[in-house]
């Protein structure tokens, strides 16, 4: 421990979360919009509106800005997991490395190949070739976040893989454990769902800025009916895979879940806070209260996170100290470990490792045996193995509080919004909502902060793991100087503001020019 | 098919290899880019080149961060050590992509903060720090570099010593890799290369009678410093001595004339090489003295043909294809750094997919790319960099 690097790891935690936040604040657009181009130009080849056409080319521009500068901020992700998290890239590279590639095989080329026919093909394919490119390039895009999602969720929930004494890694069993692990499949319809929620605040948001201008009173009419009915059904989606999600993570991550709402000291029928305030500084085992002040539904967190009303919810103490009974992933009811035990336990899996390695090549096979089976027995602690304060295994409550109740506060605004807006196209009163319209405005850069928000929920709240009670965060970093990591934290964070500046002023641009009065080219 | 470990091995050192040979090849974007105000005088000029490109860049973007993602699941031990070690090396060929990225979309349209000027310069440094770096990263699979693996290190958990798997020993981090001569040759090769198949791209895309005019001085004048680089970078990796693999032992040890021996011992590697080779010199021949349009086709393919055949030299008969100059038992070969078997047998499923995505490629480009680039299409279509 002495000799890790505390700056190194949190630089290198630095730079993932630099370069993760930048390249997710273009991606839900082009998820999203990609989808909304797809509809809307559907609808022009449907009615042969050239209307129609104008408006899904506008949006194009748009999308096309958008797009350039998520690929740019992707690859480096992508390579990151090699040059900032080396021993990962090694312990879990048999199980991670695979849906990346197939990221690149199925979903890339997709996106890229049809991407040109959609933005050159206008004049040069038919006008079916043309539609079916951009379905192809939505379904690319939301493809390549289905193996992304699929590779994330794998982090937090590791599934369909075991773990190899000889290679000294972990190692696929299965391909569709992987693949359709239930928190996968969640992860993926709530993410995806929450980038098409994000693009249509932000057509409605465009939208109602002309209408406010009165300019291009069409053109937004159009927009906003289409935005404001896919909005409203993947805002149903968003709530429904919401649930999923507060269920797994309550089963699968209690930790998680209870730095989410703050909570030590869990009871059976837990109440979730709507409105409060963490205490700073508290301690898990400090006598300070847990929140300042907090307003609560009484036994709602239960009920969120195992549809019981009854339900105990462990806190954080509970889960450090153990003892509290809870379902396994088999079903049984069994009695949870405390910090110390499975630490415990962790650091016999890793000697037996150690141990079986140094006689493997010796014949003393009864020996051999002796500690493959002590590894197999407490593998299932290994992370816990590298921690000696039970403090570490806490993630940062504050953050993970605050960022939760941004991400569920907003995200029923947003359905507010959606309803509020088909009941005034309804009833052809849109233009005259002055407030409304700038409400909506507002909304686009917070749903912005609202998807980073849930981002920064499900990777801060699952610290110090890299791999859930397997691989801690700071065994998965490559050994690189700090300064190096520094220089090159600083290069991006540098580069990708620039680059994020000159987006927004080139899209802002365009939004004030609006669309091309021709329609046809 | 994929049930034999060791058939799903080389089989994914092939594609990893085919990867590497067609990024090589479309890595004419990149030399394109360093061209663009050589070729191009005026802003339609430039315009035009620009617009030309602009419709490729994806694919040799794309088909790196495949060649990154297909190396990280078939060969993850290289990842782990290549990536995670030669820091700078990788870092600055990625801000070189990054960079690239934005810059067509950005460079033409109002209000775009840094100006045409500055994404054109992006393009450049995207050009010349990409060929240049990957062309050395490449050579290291033949010269070696300096780190040490212990899987076992994971265990270290007594505080005396570091749990990283992997430990590079150079010293400065992968860039000592550029100050080797060899390594340097055919990085500038790569450069040379990347510029002449621009220039037989532009023969074949931009309809242009200035621009066409200036190409084949380009050509003599690029053409020149490859063969040079090339040539001398093959010979010295037909001379030296190479990172064998003793099957029984599993131990790397250095052999002389290795890779001359991996030729012989190879004939259809061999004959891939010569005949990439030859259709590249070909290309060369009828580009500079027949002006013919066709002949990226030649270069392309032959790129592609000469590639491979390097990178299977470098991987197939018992040779480590990352070897560590460091501690020889540390070298990387395509058994000791791969997947499991079942990963292995999974992804290789999932590559009979490739077939289908070229036909795909090659069916919407053929829709849209029927004729060439010239000036009333830059000035007319509605999307342009």
């Amino acid at each position: 421990m002495e000799n890790i690097d505390l700056s190194l790891i949190n630089w290198s935690r630095g730079q993932f979360a630099l370069t993760a936040i930048y390249h997710w604040f273009f991606v839900p657009l082009t998820l999203g919009l990609a989808f909304l181009l797809a509809i809307m130009e559907t609808i022009y080849v449907k009615t042969g509106n050239p209307e129609w056409k104008r408006i899904t080319k506008f949006w194009m521009t748009l999308f096309g800005i958008n797009f350039a500068i998520g690929v740019a901020t992707g690859i480096i992700l992508e390579f990151e997991f090699g040059t900032n998290w080396s021993n990962y890239s090694w312990f879990v590279g048999d199980i991670f490395g695979a849906p990346l590639a197939i990221e690149g095989i199925m979903a890339f080329f997709l996106e890229s190949t049809f991407i040109a026919v959609m933005f050159f093909g206008w004049n040069k394919v038919s006008k079916k070739f043309h539609l079916l490119s951009t379905w192809l390039v939505a379904f690319g895009a939301n493809i390549s976040a289905l193996w992304i999602l699929v590779a994330n969720a794998w982090m937090q929930y590791p599934a369909g893989m075991h773990f190899n004494p000889d290679t000294g890694r972990n190692e696929m069993l299965n391909f569709w454990d992987v693949f359709l692990s239930p928190v996968a499949i969640n992860k993926f319809l709530h993410t995806i769902s929450s980038g098409y929620v994000l693009a249509s605040v932000f057509v409605i948001g465009v939208s109602a800025w002309y209408l406010l201008k009165n300019r291009e009173l069409v053109l937004a009419k159009k927009s906003i009916a289409v935005a404001t009915v896919f909005g409203l059904i993947m805002s149903a989606f968003l709530i429904l895979t919401g649930d999923g999600s507060a269920q797994q993570v309550a089963q699968k991550q209690p930790m998680k879940f209870a730095a989410m709402e703050g909570l030590y000291e869990g009871t059976n029928g837990q109440g979730l806070i709507v409105i409060g305030a963490p205490t700073p500084g508290k301690k898990y085992n400090d006598d300070q209260k847990s929140h300042l002040f907090k307003i609560e539904i009484p036994r709602m967190l239960s009920f969120l996170g195992y549809h019981d009303f009854n339900a105990f919810i462990p806190g954080i103490k509970d889960i450090i100290e153990g003892g509290y009974e809870f379902k396994n992933d088999n079903g049984e009811v069994v009695k949870a470990l405390s910090f110390e035990e499975k630490s415990r336990r962790g650091k016999i899996a890793i000697a037996a490792l150690a141990n079986y390695n140094k006689i493997k090549a010796t014949d003393n096979d009864s020996l051999k045996q002796a500690y493959l089976t002590e590894l197999r027995e407490n593998f299932q602690y290994f992370g816990y193995g590298y921690f000696n304060d039970p403090s570490q295994i806490i993630p940062n409550v504050p953050i993970s509080f605050y960022s939760f109740r941004i991400m569920v506060g907003l995200g029923f605004l947003f359905l507010f919004i959606f309803i509020y807006s088909l009941y005034l196209l309804f009833k052809n009163k849109i233009t005259g909502q002055k407030w409304f319209l700038r409400l909506a405005i507002i909304s686009i850069p917070l749903a912005y902060l609202a998807t980073q928000a849930g981002w920064i929920v499900a990777e801060m709240g699952r610290q110090p793991w890299v791999i859930q009670d397997i691989m801690p965060t700071m065994v998965a970093v490559s050994h690189v100087d700090v300064t190096a990591v520094l220089i090159t934290f600083w290069l991006f964070a540098v580069t990708f503001t620039i680059l994020a500046i000159a987006e927004i002023k080139i899209m802002t641009k365009q939004i004030k020019l609006g669309p091309k009065t021709d329609g046809g080219n | 098919m994929f049930e034999s470990y060791v058939f799903t091995q080389q089989y994914w050192w092939l594609i990893v290899s085919l990867l590497g040979a067609i990024l090589v090849f479309l890595l004419f974007v990149q030399g394109g880019q360093m061209l663009i105000y050589s070729l191009g005088k005026n802003e339609i000029e430039r315009t035009i080149l620009v617009n030309s490109l602009g419709r490729k860049w994806e694919f040799t973007f794309t088909t790196l961060v495949t060649f990154g993602g297909a190396f990280f699941a078939s060969f993850p031990l290289f990842y782990s050590t290549s990536f995670g070690g030669a820091y700078w090396v990788w870092m600055l060929i990625l801000f070189a992509f990054v960079i690239q990225a934005v810059s067509y979309e950005f460079r033409s349209k109002p209000n775009n903060f840094l100006g045409a000027k500055t994404y054109e310069a992006f393009l450049f440094i995207n050009g010349a720090l990409g060929t240049i770096l990957l062309g050395v990263a490449v050579a290291t699979f033949f010269t070696g570099s300096e780190f040490s693996v212990d899987r076992m290190n994971i265990t270290k958990i007594d505080g005396k010593e570091l749990w990283t798997i992997s430990q590079w020993k150079g010293a400065a981090r992968g860039l000592e890799a550029a100050l080797n001569l060899h390594n340097l040759l055919l990085g500038l090769a790569v450069f040379f290369l990347s510029r002449i198949l621009a220039l037989q791209y532009f023969m074949n895309n931009v309809y242009h009678e200035a621009i066409s005019g200036r190409i084949k001085k380009h050509l003599i004048i690029n053409a020149i410093p490859f063969l040079i680089t090339f040539l001398s970078f093959f010979i010295w990796l037909l001379l030296r001595d190479g990172f064998a693999l003793n099957p029984e032992t599993q131990q790397v040890y250095l052999q002389p004339y290795k890779y001359l021996n991996n030729f012989l011992e190879m004939p259809l590697v061999a004959i891939i090489f010569l005949t990439g080779v030859v259709l590249v010199l070909f290309s060369l021949y009828k580009s500079i003295f027949s002006q013919c349009d066709k002949s990226i086709w030649f270069g392309g393919l032959g790129t592609i043909f000469t590639v491979l055949s390097i990178f299977l030299v470098a991987g197939y008969n018992n040779t480590s294809f990352y070897p560590s100059t460091y501690d020889l038992s540390s070298s990387l070969t395509i058994y000791n750094a791969s997947s499991s078997p079942y990963t292995l047998k999974v992804m290789s499923y999932v590559s009979l997919l490739v077939p289908f995505v070229v036909l795909y490629i090659w069916y919407a480009w053929k829709s849209i790319n029927n004729k060439k680039i010239d000036e009333d299409e830059v000035k007319t279509e509605s999307h342009i960099y």
